[in-house]
């Protein structure tokens, strides 16, 4: 019965707003019980209207940057992302039953094929950063949608560059969250 | 619609789909420097049947760039009239076709026909094909890659279907028309991307990806039943099908163990081999004509070029040198030529590789070239690029000279991908 309500939930959720994706299915390569660390996180002040902690979406927090841009063909993460990525990795430390999905993007521009390879480097890079600062591996799922999901639909370089990206999606442990 | 029955909708539709019918229109942009001079006479027989074949003769030999049309006003002749040789060598054609569609006793329709060289004023030999109604224009394409065979020495293409997607509203359709660009059929509708189709060299099938799972993930998709089945759903993506030249075997590209890596599978999905090491980006797979080796690329030097590595693996060796961004290598079905897409000054364009000399030729002056895809004649090459903001197909010839481009009214075209020969 639970199980069914949850992605019930989700759509009645995000009627009406339709600049976020969520997908409807669970992303089936990891477990979904969070439970290794035996305690189940209590959160002060209230869920934002996907379930997350407050802290994780508002303006004033830090972790509510959610995006790390890149250069063109590029794929290493900018110094200039450090905190972002530092605060990110904080967070998911202290809290190891939240889980991250990355998702890399890139410009519409050159093959659709290599743009899906460099979208999940993008990811990757992110993963390697925020593994580097403690995270673990079965937090952090990284994938591709290449060009194919452009936040920006123009054609120009501001654009691009806003196109160039990858994005962290929170999951916290009781399954409700961005993805 | 309440979102959410719009999805339970959309998700049946994926599965059977066949609905919009949306037309590609097709221009031509250019023609060969010397066009074979060659006269079709309008059909005898059953009226309209008659007149559906011969325009399909005429509007295929014409698209294809290296015939000109001469003006048969006034011949009424089939396949059984003695022909005035010299009367159509003064007209200026090269050769003649004559022919008739008749109702046979049982009702069905014969197209026979005859293929005549007025200069030389001997017979080209003919043929004859039992149809229907609904199978009046592939008659006709079949008639118009005799003549083209008989007259050019090489197979001709106009049997032949072509796969492509379309990106209408927020809807992916994956579509399979006739070379012509009519009869267009949608095989899969989606909500999601759907990229990268390639047919199996019988034509009976297409492997492509599919975002519907809310990542990449590839499927063989049978034409005619519609029925499908996962060939690689592991962690991360994966992507850029390619059929062994037997169809036993797929390459494909993984990204389970961190970067995009390329592997081979059997068709059902068993047997997963790696065939590349590298810690950069190794993707868009494509087995050599012989199927000995796969052309792919990789930015293991610094930069995105194409290599070409043993089918099972080995050392890769590389083969684009010239600029900083060479993607999506297709070898050409003869085996003579390598076509890719090359950035020139921040421009994509088409670009082809005689093996042999290993010189160079850019054959397009677009700037959003994408996804080549040659005729099995190696003659065309079917590309992705854009006029006026807007997706269409060009069907290229391989020395550039002749150029076709595919619209469809209200949507955007991409990922082509031109089938086999017909049986």
């Amino acid at each position: 019965m639970k199980k069914l309500l949850v992605p019930a939930l989700l759509s009645a959720l995000i009627v009406g707003c339709s600049t976020t994706p969520v997908p409807e299915d669970s992303a089936p390569v990891e477990s979904r019980s969070g439970a290794t660390t035996g305690v189940t996180p209590v959160v002060a002040g209230g869920l934002d209207a996907n379930g997350l902690p407050r802290e994780l979406t508002d303006p004033k927090s830090k972790l509510s940057q959610r995006s790390i841009y890149f250069d063109l063909d590029k794929y290493d993460v900018k110094p200039e992302y450090q905190d972002l990525v530092a605060a990110h990795a904080k967070y998911l430390n202290a809290n190891r039953g939240f889980k991250v999905l990355l998702q890399g993007n890139t410009d519409e521009r050159g093959s659709r094929e290599y743009n899906l390879s460099l979208g999940q480097k993008r990811a990757e890079a992110v993963k390697r950063s925020l593994n580097l600062l403690g995270v673990r591996d079965d937090q952090i799922e990284s994938v591709s949608l290449g060009e194919e999901k452009p936040k920006n639909p123009g054609h120009d370089d501001s654009a691009w560059a806003e196109n160039r990206r990858a994005d962290i999606l929170y999951r916290a442990a009781d399954g409700r969250g961005e993805f | 619609m309440p979102r959410l029955s719009r999805r339970i909708f959309l998700a049946l539709a994926l599965c059977t789909a066949s609905l919009a019918q949306a037309q590609l229109s097709i221009e031509i942009t250019g023609a060969g420097a010397n066009r074979i001079p060659v006269a079709i006479a309008d059909f005898q027989g059953e009226n309209v049947a008659a007149r559906v074949v011969a325009a399909t003769v005429r509007s295929d030999l014409e698209r294809s760039g290296l015939f000109r049309l001469i003006d048969t006003t006034g011949a009424a002749l089939d396949e059984n009239s003695p022909i005035n040789h010299a009367d159509w060598k003064s007209r200026g054609a090269d050769a003649l076709a004559a022919g008739s569609v008749r109702r046979s006793p049982d009702g069905r329709l014969e197209a026979r026909f005859r293929l005549y060289d007025a200069q030389q004023a001997v017979s080209l030999g003919g043929a004859a094909y039992v149809t229907g109604n609904e199978q009046l224009r592939a008659a006709g394409h079949r008639i118009a890659d005799y003549i083209y065979e008989k007259l050019t020495g090489e197979r001709g293409v106009f049997s032949t279907r072509i796969a492509y997607v379309v990106k209408s509203r927020n809807q992916y359709l994956l579509q399979i028309a006739d070379a012509d660009g009519q009869g267009a059929a949608t095989a899969l509708t989606s909500t999601e991307p759907i990229i990268s189709p390639v047919w199996s060299p019988d034509g009976s099938k297409l492997a492509y990806v599919s975002f519907e799972k809310k990542k990449p993930v590839i499927y063989v998709h049978s034409i005619a039943s519609g029925q499908r089945h996962i060939v690689a759903n592991f962690k991360g993506s994966n992507s850029a099908p390619a059929w062994s030249p037997d169809g036993r075997r797929l390459a494909i590209v993984l990204s389970k163990d961190g970067n995009s890596q390329i592997y081979s599978v059997s068709a059902d999905g068993s047997g997963l081999q790696r065939i590349t090491q590298s810690a950069g980006i190794d993707t868009e797979p494509r087995f050599s004509a012989d199927g000995g080796s796969i052309y792919f690329t990789s930015d293991r030097g610094g930069s995105p070029q194409i290599y070409q590595v043993g089918a099972s693996g080995g050392e890769a060796r590389r083969v684009t040198f010239e600029g900083s961004y060479n993607v999506s290598p297709r070898p050409s079905p003869d085996g003579k030529s390598l076509a890719y897409i090359s950035r020139r000054d921040g421009r994509f364009q088409l670009a082809a590789m005689d093996l042999a000399s290993r010189q160079v030729q850019v054959l397009t002056d677009s700037h959003k070239d994408e996804s080549p895809s040659f005729a099995p004649n190696s003659r065309m090459i079917l590309i992705a690029t854009e006029v006026g903001g807007r997706g269409v197909l060009s069907a290229v010839s391989s020395d550039g000279r002749i150029k076709q481009r595919l619209t469809v009214a209200g949507g955007d075209v991409r990922e082509p991908a031109w089938g086999p020969f017909a049986k």
